[in-house]
């Protein structure tokens, strides 16, 4: 990062590296989906995240540069969106404390009228879909069998710590984000009761807990995923189809 | 909305009439994702394209559609830029692509008016085998992010439905 990278630069890594990543993430399902159906609805929702990251890595500079060439510690992105999918329900309760955040982010930068808002307003409807999508699997696992249930449970409290970092301030996004956690609480907690889960009772901010990816500190699994997405792109620079 | 001169009007038209790379029953313009039409300067002219999607893969291959049926017109240099606001949403379908996407075997989407999202619509799905407004969903995704997957429940078929957007 030089000294002139400006906020809306930062801001627009700090959410391009979020889609960038999780759009990764949610790709590693591919062929392998507990059913056909969510191969194909995982793999939708990693490219509306991948194209929600075009728009907004080209807005700092080239965007396959931005993706495949910068080091672990120049990634913004947060720490929840770089954990593994875990079984299904890591995946689904990952989703879910993303995607109702981001529903959240771009309705509010959808509503201003600053630099992300033409983005905003049309992704906004987009996330409205994988926020659906999280809600009704967290209901069908919360409340589906016992094994189900104990696995979503068991996601939901593992990445409750990393939750608190999505609402920490981002230089060059104006948002109000006391009124975005508090609407996000309120959010989770009611679909973690329909589904007859619990919500966790772990920290979210402060010590015990998660979150130093917006300053560049990323966790052990983030490097790896990393090597496996720069890797082609790396052994063959410039290389076209 | 600046106003078209003859010639753009023309190639208006053409680029308009360019079927959609992914459901070629659709123009364009039909899919409403056609912006605007500028002549820049002698054999120059830029054309303005909306994605449906955000990561829509097709934006590419449309653009390059476009270009090559303008050259065929005798254009030589043709930019298409591409803009999100203000965002496309499935109201921007015409009347005649509708019709076309049931006749193609594709629910169309139901009207929305404003909303910042997938409201709660009471109008059924009709299927398009049919006619049974008797449908279940099957998948929110379906082979491409703007559709879903139902099943009639009256006919037994699968059908794709074009969400909401
Ligand atoms: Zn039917």
């Amino acid at each position: 990062m030089t000294a002139q990278t400006t906020a809306i630069e930062a801001a627009a890594l700090a959410l391009g590296d979020d889609a960038l990543v999780l759009s990764h993430r949610l790709g590693e399902w591919a062929g392998n989906a507990p059913v056909l159906e969510e191969d194909v609805a995982l793999a939708n929702i990693a490219l509306d995240l991948l194209g929600q990251a075009r728009v907004l890595l080209s807005l700092v500079g080239d965007e396959d540069e931005l993706a495949y060439l910068r080091e672990e510690r120049a990634f913004r992105n947060t720490q929840l969106v770089e954990q593994p999918n875990g079984d299904f329900a890591h995946t689904i309760a990952r989703q879910l404390y993303f995607s109702t955040y981001q529903k959240l982010l771009y309705g509010q930068l959808a509503s201003g009228e600053g630099p992300f808002s033409g983005l905003a307003a049309k992704a906004v409807k987009e996330v409205a879909y994988h926020q659906d999508h999280a809600e009704h699997w967290t209901l069908r696992l919360g409340d589906g069998t016992p094994e189900s249930h104990t696995r979503m449970q068991r996601a939901c409290d593992a990445l409750w710590r990393y939750t608190g970092e999505m609402f920490q301030p981002v230089d060059g996004l104006d948002v109000d984000l006391t009124a975005m956690e508090n609407s996000w609480l309120a959010s989770v907690t009611a679909v973690l009761e329909q589904a007859t889960l619990t919500v966790p009772d772990g920290p979210r901010t402060g010590a015990w807990t998660a979150g130093a990816g917006r300053q560049g500190l990323h966790t052990e699994p983030f490097g790896r995923m990393l090597a496996e997405m720069q890797h082609l792109h790396r052994s063959h620079p410039g290389a076209t189809w | 909305m600046v106003t078209m001169t003859a010639l753009e009007e023309e190639l208006s038209r053409i680029a308009g009439a360019v079927p959609d790379p992914e459901l070629p029953v659709l123009t364009l313009r039909e899919l409403g994702v056609l912006r605007g039409v500028q002549v820049l300067g002698p054999g120059r002219v830029e054309v303005e394209l909306t994605p449906t999607y955000t990561g829509c893969p097709a934006i590419e291959a449309m653009a390059s559609d476009i270009e090559r049926a303008l050259h065929d017109h005798g254009v030589p240099e043709v930019s298409v830029v591409t803009v999100l606001a203000p965002a496309w949403s499935t109201d921007d379908i015409s009347d005649e692509g509708r019709r076309k996407l049931a006749e193609y075997g594709i629910a169309p989407p139901r009207p929305q008016g404003p909303a910042d999202g997938p409201i709660p619509l009471t109008l059924a799905i009709r299927c398009p085998h049919c006619g049974s407004t008797d449908t279940e969903l099957l998948s929110r995704f379906s082979s491409t992010a703007c559709k879903a997957l139902r099943r009639c429940t009256t006919c037994r078929e699968p059908f794709d439905h074009f969400k909401e957007l």
